[in-house]
């Protein structure tokens, strides 16, 4: 089973097992991870989901689509090289680890 | 602060943040949601999406775990009904007979899907899709099913047109106007997509008034328009909008028209209860009068602004209103409300299936449609919400830069 950690503007690390298959967001909400908002649910509408991808795990994820690229200008913190909507990260497969920050806001 | 009492009533996605937001902002005091539904509150959305593909799994529509109300001490009752408000005493009175004091009450009570008035409605698969336990079932007859009707071509009923269609369902989307999706878009955005859905095998009928639902036994086998045509189907899917559930306010002495009437704070006339989500009726700079809005974004911030005021921070309520709409291979996305009359101007090449459409009316930009194109949608948001003037030629040229002007 993958396993993501998740760490807080603070610090704070928390490290979850994933089901596989599942986003990032949707391990974080059944999990209840602080700074996940998640309002729309998972399609990429909201930008409420950002996280800045550890670098050293990026190259393994799947590139940004278009809309996630324009839905990524709406986060309410700064957009960095390695910003994501974690809506759009799925964990299982070769990402079998994974490593993201939370950002300090999402609304 | 310590001995306030909020008590919610509904524990859909705008019940649900108005607990949420009042623990982020430090209140102290007892949150209780009432809802009706039994279990723990969950995304509607996906319900007619996602979740009827079977891509998402029941567990993944729930807002939060039950840990999240267990740590923050919200207490959830459910599924449980108000039965009324007693004002003077500032009480709820629950059917089980259990009451509970309020300091504040909050009335997000929703809305309930609008049930087709025909001979016929009555029968087995006949299906409205409001609910969780009504996408439990539309999802189990699709796996059956080799005919729909869908009785209303708005976006409920063109979301699952698309799902059933692509599942292989010889699928029939009935409507009385003479075109989809017509209270919400212009016939430019309804026009594209239902082309898209017509080539994916929707059957588009239009201009067709229902007459009756034909059954057997008390199963519905299909729909008989009007005009005598007949639709043959294994289940009618009815989704011809909804109505707010605004009874309980209304037996309260609250006023009440097409929704829970609340004033610019959300407030209702009684200074102790306030109206969101989709049952509340309220004044906007960004419309011509007061409106009821149905969308997820609305719910949300209304609780956060209601949350705000609770908690000391009083605001009026400004936001400009959005949504989306997953449509087969297509993102619909809207900033604003614009009524049918307003004009409509095109930016982008439909062919490419990525435009938007600028809404008009007097010479102020009212919404924008945007088919795959969420950077228009969100310049969109902005524009509207400073009010910038944008010519009709700006709004139709490419190369201006929206960005720019929204900054």
């Amino acid at each position: 089973m993958p396993n993501i950690t998740y760490v807080q503007p603070d610090g704070a690390r928390r490290t979850l097992v994933a089901a596989a298959g599942s986003t990032v967001m949707q391990t974080a909400i059944a999990n209840d991870v602080a700074g996940i908002v998640a309002e729309c649910g998972g399609s990429a509408m909201c930008a409420t989901c950002h996280v800045y991808v550890d670098p050293e795990y990026i190259d393994r994820l799947p590139p940004v689509s278009e809309v996630e690229n324009e839905m990524l200008a709406s986060a309410a913190s700064e957009r960095r090289e390695t910003s994501r909507l974690s809506c759009q990260l799925s964990v299982g497969g070769d990402v079998d680890e994974l490593v993201v920050h939370v950002p300090s806001c999402q609304v | 602060m310590t001995s306030q009492q909020v008590v919610i009533v509904g524990s859909g996605q705008g019940g649900f943040q108005v607990a949420a937001s009042l623990r982020d902002m430090g209140f102290d005091g007892h949150v209780t949601i009432v809802g009706e539904e039994s279990g723990l509150p969950y995304q509607r959305p996906p319900l007619s999406k996602a979740f009827l593909t079977g891509q998402m799994q029941h567990e993944h529509l729930l807002l939060r775990p039950a840990s999240f109300f267990e740590s923050r001490k919200i207490s959830l009752i459910a599924p449980e009904r108000v039965q009324a408000i007693a004002r003077d005493k500032r009480e709820v009175v629950l059917q089980s007979g259990r009451c509970f004091h309020y300091d504040h009450l909050v009335l997000a009570t929703g809305a309930r899907a609008r049930p087709v008035k025909v001979p016929g409605a009555e029968q087995q698969r006949v299906v409205l899709l409001r609910g969780l336990a009504d996408a439990i079932q539309v999802r189990a007859w699709l796996q059956r099913a080799q005919r729909i009707v869908i009785i209303g071509a708005g976006f409920i009923g063109l979301e699952i047109a698309a799902i059933a269609a692509a599942m292989g369902i010889e699928t029939d989307v009935l409507d009385f106007a003479e075109r989809g999706l017509k209270r919400s878009v212009s016939a430019f955005c309804a026009d594209f997509l239902a082309t898209a859905h017509a080539t994916a095998g929707v059957r588009f009928h239009f201009s067709t008034a229902i007459a009756h639902i034909s059954g057997s036994d008390g199963i519905a086998t299909g729909v008989v328009s009007a005009d005598g045509r007949h639709f043959a189907a294994d289940m009618v899917l009815v989704g011809i909008g909804v109505e707010p559930n605004t009874e309980l306010a209304q037996e309260a002495g609250l006023e009440v028209s097409n929704g829970i009437v609340v004033d610019c704070h959300l407030q209702t006339a009684d200074p102790a209860i306030s109206a969101i989500g989709d049952c509340a009726l309220y004044p906007s700079a960004f419309f011509p009068r007061p409106m009821r809005i149905e969308s997820v974004q609305n719910a949300v911030d209304q609780a956060r602004c209601v949350a705000s005021r609770i908690a000391g921070k009083p605001a009026s309520y400004h936001k400009v209103p959005w949504f989306w709409s997953d449509q087969g291979a297509y993102k619909l996305q809207i900033a604003g409300v614009a009524s049918e009359a307003d004009q409509a101007v095109l930016r982008g090449d439909m062919s490419t299936g990525k435009f938007s459409v600028f809404r008009f009316h007097n010479g102020r930009l009212t919404a924008v449609e945007s088919i795959n194109r969420p950077g228009d949608h969100l310049a969109a948001r902005k524009l509207i919400e400073a009010g910038t003037l944008l010519s009709h030629e700006q709004a139709a040229d490419d190369n201006f830069k929206l960005n720019q002007r929204a900054a």
